[in-house]
């Protein structure tokens, strides 16, 4: 508190109320204070500003401004820029769409990828939000999703089958994804439950699969699902080796889910167990009312980041010789017409894993804060 | 290519010991199927790769092609297992694939060792040296203490330090995992010579901006026999693809091709043509095909010299000569036993 020496002609304690100094608001105060507060800083901000430029520029131009869309082949494409592979070449990825969308799906059929995708979408709508209209009559709808899309995409009872080794593409990466998602879930519960049982037995089996499953990694498993599990089974039976993926994808990702949910139940406090018992509730019903909707609340985040890793992880089943997205762009650039053009490829299926990943992980935060009802 | 290793083997001959006994009668298989499932590989230039509307094509599908062709007489009934170089052989051994036309070098361990049968050649390829103009190198013998960009785990790693090593000489090896990032880091001087087998090198270079500004040097160090295999235990169907391959080397060297091979089956008076185009004797019946087997193959995919220019020869992108790859008499190595 210090004595003003200028004449106050207001009522003490009544200051009209001043604007903020010119220079700590708006765009300006706002550089002040986060871009040159100190010379350090103004040196960092100056560093990165040319480090953006010199790079951001020279992308955009790549890969929008000086980028040719249409083009016959590799040569028809460098001969329409001023300097040969100087900018990026859409025209490859463009006439190649479809089979990054559908890889080997017959044509005739792909209505079929069409409408399960469409179905797809509502299937899924329920699950994200909440709010919609009569959300719980869509619960069979949901549970039922699979086995139809299943049979919408195999074929069989009145479509005609088509092979799963035909699936390709950004449909085989859904394919995997969402199967390996929306069966880890559950499965991952079960396991994590499994694991802090009071019955030694079941406690065992579900340590000894987690254990095992998480110390081998998903190449291994991938590599016995395509050249071990044939010979094991009888002459005869052939078991699609698009099956024994998700089998092992599904097993994977169940795995590392139920370690991702234990350490959501071991963040329950044992007193909310003991009020549970305390009102009688069967353990089953103390887990479903009680205990899982604290516990997948805390996980959320980790399972979501374990979703995010399984669907990356969908591009490993190239090495196995299945053609994801990035197998269907590798095997895409064996055309001797279009051949050198591995940038655009890249990047394509990089933006297709980014937009994905990314919605995925924005939703996850979205969803946090609306479970968010702590103190 | 040659993507080997040891424990690739020891897998699949560990897996081949426990399993079941190969299955017999994989004609019969086939025809009651009705598609051949052939491994082929996940893209290479000019040999295996899927056009825009995912139709496989180049010039082992080509021979996949012909096989369908004899033996269910439709080129289209193909199926493409794809494989890479480490799940091929268990993928023709667990009876997925029919029959391999991928790519496939030729070795002792492979035949004996991973128990495969082979039938024949249809490509010598061989380890070739790619290197700028500029550096006015002309031979391999020159490139003591190059940096050489290689792809990891293939055969072509050991054929290199052979190489240098009996000439005395040093290199720096730039290891890298696939055919587009040699190609990014060689135009990006990061290595001075790329090397791997000469059809991929001509390939590579075929993508280049400025392919006349880089060579290929004449030392091929390796020997590199591309060729179709089949599982152990079914002769019939290895006979059946051998001579599947024979067919089309011969119908080069008689002079049949796509265009005239309708007239020469109705009017050619050469006996060997004669015997193998179905009009004379039983060999189709012998092999358990139609009489007109081979016809069906020439019809469907042309003699070898066409496939090879269709595929891979001098007007497409890929331009490789004939060279080892020339018929027998024109002083290349194809050569085919008698249709007798």
């Amino acid at each position: 508190m210090t004595e003003s020496s200028t004449p106050q002609d207001y009522v003490p304690g009544t200051h009209p109320d001043l604007p903020p100094p010119v220079r700590t608001t708006g765009p300006i105060g706002w550089a002040r204070i986060n871009l040159f507060s100190s010379p350090f800083n103004i040196v960092l901000t100056l560093v990165a500003v040319y480090v953006l430029m010199s790079i951001i520029p020279p992308v955009v131009e790549w890969a929008l401004v000086k980028s040719v869309w249409t083009a016959e082949n590799r040569v028809d494409c460098w001969a329409q820029m001023e300097v040969p592979e100087g900018a990026a070449c859409w025209a490859f990825v463009k006439s190649r769409l479809q089979l990054f969308i559908y890889g080997f799906y017959p044509q005739a059929e792909r209505w079929r990828v069409q409408l399960s995708f469409v179905l797809l979408i509502f299937a899924i709508l329920p699950v994200l939000y909440d709010k919609l209209p009569g959300r719980r009559h869509w619960f069979w709808y949901v549970v039922a999703f699979p086995f139809i899309a299943g049979w919408l995409l195999v074929g069989g009872f009145g479509l005609t089958p088509v092979d799963t080794d035909q699936f390709g593409g950004i449909m085989l990466a859904v394919v995997i994804g969402v199967t390996g998602i929306s069966f880890s879930l559950p499965i991952g519960i079960l396991l994590a439950l499994g694991r802090q049982s009071d019955m030694p037995v079941l406690r065992l089996l579900c340590v000894l699969f987690i254990e095992f499953i998480r110390g081998v990694p998903l190449i291994v498993l991938l590599f016995v699902a395509s050249t071990m599990l044939n010979y094991f089974l009888p002459p005869g039976t052939s078991f699609a080796l698009l099956m024994r993926v998700l089998i092992m994808v599904t097993i994977f990702s169940a795995a590392y889910i139920a370690e991702v949910v234990r350490g959501g139940l071991q963040g329950i406090p044992i007193g909310q167990h003991e009020a549970a018992d305390a009102l009688g509730l069967t353990y089953w019903k103390a887990h479903r009312l009680i205990i899982l909707p604290q516990a997948l609340k805390i996980s959320i985040p980790g399972i979501v980041n374990t979703f995010i890793g399984l669907f990356k992880d969908t591009t490993l089943v190239l090495i196995i010789g299945m053609l994801d997205p990035l197998g269907i762009g590798r095997a895409a650039l064996a055309d001797a017409e279009w051949a050198g053009l591995a940038r655009e490829v890249y990047l394509f299926v990089a933006i297709f894993f980014f937009i994905c990943c990314f919605s995925m992980s924005r939703y996850s935060l979205y969803l946090e804060r609306k479970l968010h009802t702590g103190h | 290519m040659k993507l080997k290793t040891t424990v690739t083997l020891c897998a699949v001959a560990f897996a081949l010991a426990i399993a079941n006994a190969a299955q017999a009668g994989t004609l019969e298989d086939v025809k009651k199927r009705g598609v051949l499932n052939c491994v082929v590989s996940t893209g290479i230039p000019g040999f295996a790769f899927p056009d825009k509307d995912g139709n496989w094509k180049g010039f082992d599908i080509d021979f996949c092609r012909a096989t369908a062709a004899a033996v269910l007489g439709d080129p289209k009934k193909i199926k493409a297992v794809t494989a890479t170089g480490k799940t091929r052989f268990t993928k023709l051994n667990s009876g997925e694939g029919d029959v391999l036309w991928r790519n496939t070098t030729l070795t002792f361990s492979r035949d004996v060792g991973v128990k495969l049968r082979f039938h024949g050649v249809n490509y010598y390829d061989g380890q070739g040296f790619m290197v700028p103009k500029k550096l006015g190198v002309k031979s391999a013998k020159d490139l003591g203490g190059a940096s050489i960009c290689i792809q990891t785990g293939t055969t072509t790693e050991l054929n290199l330090a052979d190489f240098f090593h009996s000439n005395g000489m040093k290199y720096e090896a730039v290891t890298i995992e696939t055919n587009d990032e040699a190609r990014q880091n060689y135009l990006a001087g990061r290595c001075d010579v790329y090397t791997t087998d000469a059809s991929g090198l001509a390939a590579t270079r075929s993508t280049f901006t400025d392919p006349e500004n880089h060579v290929i040097l004449p030392e091929i160090i390796s020997k590199e026999p591309l060729g179709p295999a089949t599982r152990h235990g079914d002769d019939q169907w290895s006979d059946i693809v051998t001579w599947v391959l024979n067919a089309i080397i011969t119908a080069e060297e008689l002079g049949i091709t796509q265009a005239n091979v309708r007239k020469m089956r109705r009017t050619s008076k050469n006996p060997e043509i004669m015997r193998m185009l179905g009009k004379e004797g039983n060999q189709g019946a012998e092999l358990g095909l139609d009489k007109k087997w081979a016809y069906n193959i020439i019809r469907a995919v042309g003699n070898y010299g066409e496939i090879f220019e269709r595929n891979i020869g001098k007007d497409t992108p890929i331009g490789l000569e004939r060279g080892l790859n020339a018929l027998w008499t024109n002083g290349g190595l194809q050569y085919s036993p008698p249709f007798r």
